[in-house]
């Protein structure tokens, strides 16, 4: 089973990265980019029968903070 | 006196630290390897160093805040022993819950490492207590992950608790509130992004790290 976790900064909180490419796009001439957040993409593959109990267990733990950042599951096959 | 530093795969300053203990102390400290399981018995100080545990993948901290000792570490400092993390050392504490809040890039973007004015924000701490509230000290700062931050209800309560150890003069990464270092709730936890360590020699530029080891060793020596 292949699940992806998108890692990204909770609304609010600064994210000098992303404004840094915000900035780096306005350079290219590219118009109307009002914001750009960078986050992190995880691609798990996983046993058949890993409950839903787990892969959020694994978010909470280890892959995303949850002080600063939200998460989200995706199962894609 | 039975101090440990303990070395995750890819610190750096762990040397550093181990030398700045036996300045204080005048006792080598322990040193401990990441994947031990246990801490050695009757410590009375434990030291995370800085440097770029697991190579900062993931997120700073995020790795060696898992690794088998900090379970040993959790434990140990839910005791009262007390815990210095510094820098990287910082940031473990923060992803293992010892401490509030997150270690996040620099405002700015660039990995910054220069001497930075601190002030002493509460001075009636166990690491602390060697400085005048309010005195001006010099630490260096080498990290690209510093800027602190935390929602603004556990930033009122670090305020309203006395839990804000030191604060930047001249915030150099965007910390919420100047913030360069906290405690946690029994003051035995303190994390900071500069590096007392590597002010405790005059030959180095400054001796104003000196007192915090001074002070928290103190009365330990004899032991």
């Amino acid at each position: 089973m292949k699940i992806r976790i998108h890692v990204s900064l909770k609304p609010g909180v600064l994210d000098p990265q992303g404004r840094a490419v915000h900035h780096a796009l306005d350079g290219l001439g590219f118009a109307g980019v009002e914001d750009v957040r960078i986050g992190r993409l995880v691609e798990l593959d996983v046993a058949d029968g890993t409950s839903d109990d787990a892969l959020t267990e694994m978010c909470e733990k280890l892959l995303a903070n949850t002080v600063i950042e939200n998460y989200r599951i995706e199962k894609v096959s | 006196m039975r101090a440990a530093v303990i070395t995750f795969p890819g610190s750096n300053c762990d040397r550093d630290m181990a030398v700045a203990l036996e300045l204080a102390s005048g006792t080598a400290p322990l040193r401990v390897w990441h994947g031990d399981s246990a801490l050695p018995e009757n410590l009375d100080f434990i030291a995370l160093p800085g440097g770029f545990s697991y190579g900062d993948y993931l997120r700073s901290g995020a790795m060696a805040a898992n690794s088998p000792i900090m379970r040993a570490v959790v434990e140990q400092a839910g005791r009262g022993v007390p815990v210095l993390g510094v820098c990287n050392g910082f940031q473990v504490l923060t992803e293992s819950g010892l401490l509030p809040g997150a270690l996040m890039r620099n405002a700015g973007q660039t990995f910054i490492c220069r001497t930075v004015g601190l002030e002493v924000a509460n001075a009636q701490t166990l690491f602390t207590s060697g400085y005048d509230a309010g005195q001006q000290i010099d630490i260096p700062v080498a990290h690209h992950d510093g800027n602190y931050f935390a929602d603004d209800t556990t930033l009122d309560r670090l305020e309203g608790d006395g839990r804000v150890a030191f604060r930047y003069v001249d915030n150099p990464n965007g910390s919420q509130r100047d913030i360069a270092g906290v405690l946690n709730a029994a003051c035995n936890v303190l994390g900071m992004m500069p590096h007392p360590e590597r002010a405790v020699d005059a030959a180095h530029g400054g001796t104003d790290g000196l007192a915090l080891f001074k002070t928290a060793l103190e009365g330990l020596a004899v032991a």
